[in-house]
């Protein structure tokens, strides 16, 4: 547990929190980006100890909440296809699709497995060579580079019987959206530590500059949240607006160009369609031409209907931090976990499940 | 380790007719009542077994406690045990937690066509060295085998009976506010155990379930501080948070817990860590809770620690008037926040 319970000291944490009162004057609205974060908020009980100046909204960073029903839909398809193994990491089982879950589809006699790495989906499909092997390739930059290295494994071991469903989503495109909306209320913003890692931290300079917006990237423990907030009030309170970085034990200026070119090599910029949110464009990976035989879509030649959000679930409202889950009429009532309306309520890192579980009664 | 080579040297695996079970040694018929025979009755030889009859006669003068449970678990063979000790211990510990004395347990298996009797008779050998440790005794029992693909290798029912020890009053309606919640030693680590070999989670740790019988150290406390005793209960599946929230909810009281209070081995927590599983959840065998008279609390603890199944034993929380049928954690770094049920199984996070 070294190099983590450095991280959760409680008298560091005293003094963050001691240092974030004695300057705050104005009040702020904060969006920490990765349900990571969000959890880590809540489940230390953090956001009662901030002052009441400021605000923490919970962002868009969960990939097993902005995966669109449409494409739920499509990996339950593929499932409950003939000698086919649906691959999937297990927070996606339970994601509500237009009729069902995977969950539910695998009660019914589909094969859906869950696997930890997409690594191991390649060994199935090595394994079982007269079956179809799909792996359900989700996820922001930061689970982006195993899965587009299974491909490149896949192919290097001639491997036919083994393709990808890939709903990856990209977090600067997403921001701008959130900035450029109009009822926009974010002042600054913590980005996700894990997908700097992989991706570095340049590609945010732009969006702090556009829109005047303080961006610390920042770690998952309460010590690197409380900094990384410090760090953002500290901006705001003197009029500043840059990329600071918390996280620097991992993220480096240029990321892991060696996982950025794996990425390269099997992925190619796309349109994606964002749970609750809508269609933001570039921002997303699809599976590239160079290895379409790879891409399950083109493999299986999907062709479903576009389907439709659940309209009670306002998971769209969450995630651009318009508005809390407990201000959601259906929250803990209609939507639970075990009966959710909605991905923010089932997936471990979305914000309707950290209130649901573990925030304080009000 | 050396206890199983003994053992396994006084019970040397009986020639069998087959490797493998088969459909026959479930059908009732010859194979069945050889493979009894051969085996089964020896290894368990007692004089209510010995009577052979459709089910065992005898007397109970008292109070009983009467438990069953089912073992389904998967890997069958894990570090520190495998079903058999699971399938005894369990359902000693379920009587043990009703404040009684395990006495006689039943014996039930479905075997999967297939299983290979080496593995029958290990599981047999464990089965006979818990209930020998726990002392109880097998006095009933059932073999069926089902076709291949229709069952996962081996599935174990026991069911047993004890008798009340006449000191104990243990039910949730005794719970009161001011009372202490004790656990009797390291959370989450048979789980953890058993994830350490899921297939493609393959960690090297060397966490060693802790799967025990804990009759005799309950006994002991039961004997020493009576109905100061509360509450008992073994957290196994869904972890020391269900069992809070269960009787959080039964008694209308709230339960607030330290997170720094929490035994946990290191590298259990580690693991939990590496997975994104929250300990709190994550099942246990030998451990149990007991939530005790707040004047009794120390020498409970002091009497608890120097037993066998108790050196990491802690005060863990206390019984409150607030946030009533709801269990709320002070968290390491000083924040509240709830713990509530567990939805489902836990399931390994994307990233």
């Amino acid at each position: 547990m070294k190099y983590l319970t450095e991280y959760r000291d409680p008298e560091l944490v005293e003094e963050f929190i001691k240092e974030i009162h004695r300057i705050t004057t104005k009040p702020w609205t904060l969006m920490e980006i990765c349900g990571g974060q969000t959890h880590s908020l809540v489940k230390n009980g953090i956001l009662d100890m901030l002052p009441d100046k400021i605000t923490m909204v919970h962002g868009p960073g969960c990939p097993v909440c902005v995966t669109s029903v449409s494409v739920i839909d499509e990996a339950i398809y593929l499932a409950e296809q003939p000698n086919t193994i649906m691959c999937s990491f297990g927070d996606m089982l339970r994601v509500p699709g237009s009729k069902k879950s995977l969950l539910e589809a695998k009660a019914e006699g589909a094969d859906v497995r869950i696997l930890y790495s997409p690594l191991e989906a390649v060994q199935l499909a090595k394994q079982n060579p007269d079956k179809q092997v799909v792996f359900f390739a989700v996820g922001f930059e930061t689970t982006a580079p195993a899965n587009a290295l299974s491909v490149v494994h896949a192919d290097q071991m001639g491997l036919d019987n083994y393709s990808i469903l890939a709903s990856h989503v990209l977090v600067p495109p997403a921001m701008e959206a959130i900035l450029s909306d109009e009822e926009n209320l974010i002042d600054a913003f913590l980005a996700a530590g894990h997908v700097c890692t992989i991706m570095g931290i340049d590609e945010y300079h732009p969006v702090a500059e556009k829109y005047a917006c303080p961006i610390v990237v920042t770690g998952f423990e309460p010590v690197d949240l409380l900094q990384g907030i410090l760090m953002a009030v500290q901006q705001l309170e003197k009029g500043e607006y840059k990329v600071d970085n918390q996280y620097a034990r991992s993220v480096q200026r240029e990321g892991n160009r060696l996982a950025q070119d794996t990425i390269q090599k099997v992925f190619a910029v796309s349109d994606r369609v964002w749970r609750g949110i809508g269609n933001i464009p570039q921002s997303g990976y699809e599976v590239n031409d160079r290895y379409k035989n790879y891409n399950a879509r083109i493999k299986f030649n999907i062709d479903l209907p576009l389907a439709e959000e659940n309209k009670e679930c306002i998971s769209g409202d969450i995630m651009k931090g318009l508005k809390k889950p407990k201000q959601c009429p259906n929250f803990g009532t209609k939507c639970k976990p075990e009966h959710p309306l909605g991905a923010p309520m089932v997936s471990s890192e979305g914000a309707c499940a950290a209130y649901y579980h573990y925030a304080a009664q009000e | 380790m050396a206890d199983k080579i003994k053992m396994q040297l006084q019970c040397p695996m009986p020639k069998f007719d087959f490797d493998v079970i088969t459909l026959g040694h479930g059908s009732g018929g010859l194979l069945t009542h050889r493979l009894l025979k051969s085996g089964v009755f020896d290894i368990f030889k007692n004089d209510l077994l010995d009577q052979q009859h459709d089910g065992a006669i005898f007397e109970m003068n008292g109070k009983m406690a009467f438990s069953s449970d089912s073992y389904v678990i998967s890997p069958i063979f894990f570090p520190g045990g495998n079903i058999g000790d699971v399938a005894v211990n369990g359902t000693v510990n379920d009587l043990s937690m009703c404040g009684a004395k395990p006495q006689y347990l039943s014996l039930a298996f479905i075997i999967e066509e297939g299983f290979p009797m080496t593995a029958f008779w290990e599981i047999l050998v464990s089965i006979k060295n818990a209930a020998d440790k726990a002392g109880v005794q097998i006095v009933t029992g059932d073999t069926k085998v089902v076709e291949k693909g229709k069952g996962d290798q081996i599935y174990i029912n026991t069911s047993g009976v004890g008798l009340i020890n006449p000191k104990a009053n243990i039910h949730h309606g005794n719970i009161q506010e001011g009372d202490v919640i004790i656990v009797s030693g390291n959370i989450a680590t048979h789980g953890m155990a058993i994830m350490s070999l899921r297939q493609g989670l393959e960690f090297e740790t060397n966490i060693v379930s802790d799967t025990a019988n804990l009759n005799h150290t309950v006994q002991s406390l039961v004997d020493a501080f009576g109905t100061d005793i509360h509450f008992l209960r073994d957290p196994t599946r869904g972890g020391v948070a269900s069992v809070l929230n269960e009787i959080a909810e039964l008694t209308r009281l709230g339960f607030y817990l330290d997170q720094k209070l929490l035994p946990i081995e290191e590298q259990v927590e580690g693991a939990c860590e590496m997975l994104g599983l929250d300990p709190l959840y994550v099942a246990n065998e030998g451990l149990f809770i007991a939530i005790v008279n707040k004047e009794i609390a120390d020498n409970f603890l002091t009497m608890l620690r120097k037993d066998i199944n108790g050196a990491n034993a802690a005060i863990i929380g206390e019984v409150t008037g607030d946030h009533a049928g709801k269990v709320m954690m002070k968290s390491r770094v000083g924040g509240k926040r709830m713990v509530n049920y567990l939805t489902g199984e836990q399931l390994p996070r994307i990233c």
